[in-house]
């Protein structure tokens, strides 16, 4: 029996950044236990010798030319943006710092 | 009291590691065609995939890639027969994607090596930097930080996001750990830095504009005791942007870490933050609460497979090594070891080398960029080639000495009026009213008036002691304010005290 | 007019009996009358179709070569962007995004003149088997309007069973073109994965999307299929090779002496028995037509689902980490920009989307990858060899599409691994990356809904299963004397 805990669940969502309640935490960390029992099946058949396969087409080196194409205007690209200013997209403070 | 670094280096062995990420000069970005050119209004060279918009995909540049590879061979890195992109996966608002397409286990070049040679007081020292990998990643976007502390992050009210950047091909060289080095490790990061440089511009795979940020440094430094095997924990400097800078973070960080083993305590694992003005390092992130990046396979792309004929042929257009081209130079202009050395330290060899090319005789042009120039460059704290004074500039100048239109301390005036920004050599001199006084009626003029005033010296000439003649030289040139040849007016003073 | 296939619908523009413009109002005037109940579309573009349509009017009056499929009206499913016209996905998250470009899938259409009704409803960002995922409330099956339609795509589907549209575009992760064709009585096709452009196809899972073409007949499947497939410069796993003769294989129609091969795994327990029923009479009426009916094995097939929710969850919150309130979509609550990400996510997923990210962040996290994320990959391996060996025995193979019928709203809603089930016979193609058809079989005895037949090939090979489909269709409209959809309740008649 996988067992996803509270804490765990708590750590996951800050990781993927979502706040969650209490209540969401513990529904998903029986969920997710219940879930991860099923899936951990995998494992049965995953043998040493079995290569991973990460994509269906056995496709390589795709390029493009090194040409430039024409942007969207900045009016476009900014036309989604929740807040805007000076041409860039405003943001609340960035309180972590650049990796 | 700071520690002093001869005690630092008496008792521990410094142990390097060092990441450098060169942007590629290609023309457009890594995963689409928008442009890549600096300086561009904000926002203006986006689009939906380097804004990483709902549905869009990227498609791999496949001059990054070659250029990619030319620096692994360039470094001599065996080439992956295969290789991937990874997602690198973490939060940060100059990322659009949220996670920056990179390389993870499966980079383009391996194993590789540079060798370096720094001047010591015991002559010049080879040391061999092993490369661990060559990959390939996206740069990020730039933030403005807004309101609070003016351009800060902490205490910005918000911060203004400008995408031109995102996108843009990055490539980062990844040192393996650099032991051995001893006291020179400052010197020897420097020395890599400056070499790799060369090498990538020799490539024309990018501009290599530190201050612009097109070729960044971060430096791993620890320390050990001497004789213990075990490495020490290091600390990781960013933000380190000009090759004095690597010198002294490296410098600094070899200091503070000394002073902590030698209190007793430990070195955290962590991020620093290198400051300019100050020399020192500020703590970042910390490393406990690193990220855990969750890397995979980047679906939305398929593998890197060079061919062995793509490999040889990017192989075959390398150009010539910077150390080739460096000794070819020193033999073509007849430079002592020690002299070129000094260019070498003082980054002008480019400079010097294009200043030749114009017409200029090697050891003038030498004296000008290794002279004045570097002297004026050391009191701003920049490198020569930062000054806003060219090659054709000096030619210029110089040229205008042998023509006997300026004199050597005439032409230090035009360089610095060059450097404030004043125009092109030949502005300066109109605006300024530098001119050599060479009409024989006015600077006669002024030897008359010498030789009133000093009637006791001018005998002695005329009686033929000429060393005395040094002082009325001396006062006909402070009378026309330094504008005057003094070799004419030596020839013109002789001459009329009958010693020619 | 509107019950007419897409097919027939383009004769009679290409003959003049009807124009563009009167084919479109007809279908935005069925959209008014029915969709109040059905709730397929989430937004109508009445300015935009008519616009279309009155271009490639005036085009055909000019007398300009037009494509097919041209003044065809299409509803498309809402996580393909259409430059300026909303585009959510199915989530509150991206509420009055309008994106500032087309997607390949859109680009192709409008090159053909296909008329674009709006966009259509969806289980958020395509997680789902019913179309109950989304936050602007479920779409009700037109067989029955307190039952799912089948998911994600349940609004093209949807829209194809109450005539709204006559053709859609749907996207398959897992099933979720097939499966709701399945359960509407409609067709559904998931293409070999690159065969048709994922470029602005709002990523679940890069590695097993794939859009295709949803309609009410095989050959209309053909023609929407050849319009919008093909290799896209855009997409680097576009397949870089002519799309199969999929037009001709459905208009040929002739499976003798082709081998069909059934899956045994896809089979037996868990399969209702009056859709195993159809399921078999289905493969009689191609045995009739001369197919060699052969039973093959896959047994890795029983691990497919456990790696289908690996691998999705893994990339969906990969994919998914970009919605973050600072360059699109909503944004909600105040303070530094981390605390602004973190509450808009809380509150701009829904449950699934949210159980889906943390079931992947997990999977990839150092330490689990490899028994998780890395074991999937590798079962992933063994399923593409299943499939190697089956069609080493067999032109195509086949099962039921769905183990069921279509449920009750609301009646799997908290039950995650049961609706999980519904795709354990569509998932393997995508984890292989190769075709898969859903076309109907019939109603199913129990409570007279209707049933999917599936027929799968290998990749590139999709002509085989348009010609096995065409096969099988014609059989069945012989044996019926009507389309299946003729048998469905009319709706609107409140
Ligand atoms: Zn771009």
């Amino acid at each position: 029996m996988s067992n996803i805990s509270r804490d765990d669940v708590a750590n996951l969502a800050k990781l993927a950044r979502i706040d969650m309640s209490a209540d969401e935490l513990d529904h998903l960390s029986n969920e997710l236990s219940v879930i991860l029992d099923a899936v951990a099946r995998v494992q049965e058949v995953a043998a040493a010798d079995v290569p991973p396969t990460s994509h269906p087409l056995p496709l390589k080196n795709v390029f493009r030319e090194d040409e430039v194409r024409p942007s969207l205007t900045p009016e476009e690209s900014l036309s989604g943006a929740p807040a805007s200013e000076e041409q860039r997209f405003k943001v609340p403070q960035i309180l972590g710092e650049e990796q | 009291m700071a520690l002093k670094y001869e005690d630092v280096i008496a008792k521990y062995e410094p142990v390097l590691g060092l990441e450098v990420h060169v942007e590629l000069g290609t023309e457009s970005k890594m995963f689409c065609g928008c442009n890549t050119v600096f300086g561009a209004a904000p926002n203006t060279q986006t689009c939906p995939v380097c804004l990483g918009l709902p549905g869009s995909l990227p498609v791999v540049n496949g001059k990054a890639i070659e250029y990619t590879i030319a620096i692994g061979l360039a470094l001599n890195c065996s080439i992956a027969p295969f290789s991937r992109f990874a997602r690198k996966n973490y939060f940060y608002p100059d990322m659009p994607k949220n996670f920056q397409t990179s390389q993870y286990d499966e980079p383009i070049c391996v194993n590789g090596y540079l060798d370096v040679t720094i001047e010591t007081e015991e002559g010049p020292k080879d040391f061999r930097i092993e490369i661990e990998r060559v990959h390939m990643e996206e740069d990020t976007g730039k933030s403005l930080h807004m309101g609070g502390a003016t351009g800060r992050i902490h205490g910005a009210d918000y911060s203004l996001l400008d995408y031109n950047r995102a996108g843009i091909p990055l490539v980062e060289i990844v040192t393996k750990v650099v032991t051995g080095t001893g006291k020179y490790a400052p010197e020897v990061a420097r020395a890599y830095v400056s070499e790799l440089r060369d090498i990538l511009r020799g490539l024309g795979v990018s501009d290599v504009k530190m201050e612009q940020g097109s070729l960044r440094c971060d430096a791993n430094v620890s320390l050990r005791p001497i004789g213990v095997e075990k490495l020490g924990t290091r600390s990781e400097t960013k933000n380190v942007n000009s090759l004095r800078s690597v010198e002294r973070a490296v410098r600094g960080e070899m200091i503070r870490h000394a002073e902590l083993l030698n209190k007793g305590e430990k070195v955290i694992q962590e991020t620093r933050h290198f400051h300019e003005d100050t020399g020192l390092t500020t703590p970042g992130r910390s490393k406990e609460q690193a990220e855990d990046y969750r890397y995979f396979p980047e679906p939305d792309l398929v593998p890197v497979a060079p061919s062995i004929e793509m490999i040889e042929k990017i192989r075959a257009s390398l150009p010539e090594k910077p150390s080739v081209r460096r000794k070819k130079l020193q033999e073509a202009w007849q430079v002592p070891d020690k002299e070129m050395a000094a260019m070498v330290n003082a980054d002008v060899l480019d400079q010097v080398e294009a200043t030749v090319k114009l017409g200029t005789d090697p050891t003038r042009a030498r004296g000008w960029w290794l002279g004045e120039i570097a002297r004026i460059a050391n009191e701003k704290g920049v490198s020569a080639g930062e000054l806003p004074i060219n090659a054709s500039d000096v030619a210029e100048i110089v040229g205008l000495i042998e023509k006997g239109e300026l004199t050597d301390k005439l032409a230090r005036q035009v360089v610095e009026g060059v450097i404030n920004g004043e125009g092109k050599p030949a502005e300066i001199i109109k605006n300024r009213g530098i001119q050599v006084v060479s009409d024989d009626s006015s600077l006669m003029a002024a030897i008359e008036k010498a030789i009133a005033a000093q009637p006791d010296v001018a005998e002695k000439v005329r009686g033929g002691h000429v060393p005395a003649a040094g002082a009325l030289i001396g006062a006909v040139m402070k009378e026309t304010k330094g504008q005057a040849d003094a070799a004419k007016v030596r020839e013109l003073l002789l001459k009329h005290l009958g010693q020619a | 007019m509107i019950k007419s296939s897409a097919t027939q619908m383009a004769a009679a523009l290409a003959k003049g009996e009807v124009s563009s413009l009167e084919l479109t109002q007809l279908h935005l005037d069925q959209i008014s009358k029915v969709d109040s109940q059905v709730n397929a579309f989430l937004f109508v573009d009445t300015e935009g179709a008519l616009e279309q349509a009155k271009q490639v009017d005036a085009k055909r009056q000019k007398g300009e070569k037009l494509s097919p499929l041209a003044g065809v009206p299409l509803a498309l499913k809402d996580v393909m962007t259409q430059k300026g016209v909303p585009t959510t996905c199915g989530s509150k998250m991206l509420e009055g995004w309008r994106p500032p470009y087309d997607s390949t899938v859109v680009t192709r259409l409008k090159e053909n003149g296909v008329v674009i009704l709006g966009k259509t409803n969806m289980d958020e960002f395509a997680m789902g088997s019913s179309t109950e995922n989304s936050a602007y409330g479920p779409t009700h099956n037109p067989w029955d309007l307190t039952r799912i339609p089948g998911g994600s795509g349940g609004g093209s589907s949807a829209a194809l069973a109450a005539f709204e549209a006559p053709l859609a575009i749907g996207t398959d992760t897992g099933g979720s073109i097939r499966q709701p064709a399945a359960v509407t009585g409609t067709v559904g096709v998931k293409p070999t994965y690159g065969g048709v452009s994922r470029y602005g196809l709002v990523a679940f899972s890069s590695s097993l999307d794939q859009a295709g073409p949803c309609a009410r007949t095989v050959l209309d499947a053909a023609y929407l299929h050849e319009a919008i497939g093909g290799y896209d410069k855009l997409d680097s796993t576009s397949i870089n090779a002519p799309i199969p003769p999929v037009v001709a294989a459905a208009k040929d129609g002739n499976v003798k002496g082709m081998k069909i091969g059934v899956i045994k795994e896809l089979q037996g327990d868990g399969y209702q028995p009056g859709v195993l029923e159809l399921f078999n009479q289905s493969l009689e009426l191609l045995a009739a037509q001369g197919a060699e009916i052969v039973e093959v094995s896959c047994k890795y097939f029983d691990y497919a689902l456990a790696a289908y929710y690996l691998i999705a969850p893994s990339e969906c919150s990969s994919n998914l980490a970009r919605f973050d309130a600072m360059r699109y979509g909503i944004r909600v609550g105040e303070g530094s920009a981390e605390e602004v990400m973190n509450k808009t996510r809380q509150v701009g997923f829904g449950r699934e989307v949210k159980r889906r990210i943390i079931l992947g962040t997990y999977a990839l996290s150092s330490g689990y990858y490899d028994a998780y994320y890395g074991s999937a990959q590798k079962v992933r391996t063994l399923i593409s060899r299943d499939f190697e060996n089956a069609f080493q025995q067999a032109d195509v193979l086949v099962s039921p599409t769905a183990p069921t019928t279509a449920f009750k709203i609301g009646e799997k809603a908290n039950d995650p691994i049961a609706m999980y089930l519904n795709d354990i016979a569509t998932i393997p193609t995508n984890l292989a990356g190769i075709g898969g058809m859903s076309l109907p079989s019939g109603l199913a005895k129990e409570d007279g809904l209707p049933a999917g037949f599936q027929i799968m090939a290998p990749a590139m090979q999709d002509d085989r299963m348009y010609k096995a489909g065409a096969a099988l269709e014609a059989a069945l409209l012989t044996k019926w004397g009507k389309p299946i959809l003729d048998s469905a309740p009319v709706l609107g008649a409140k």
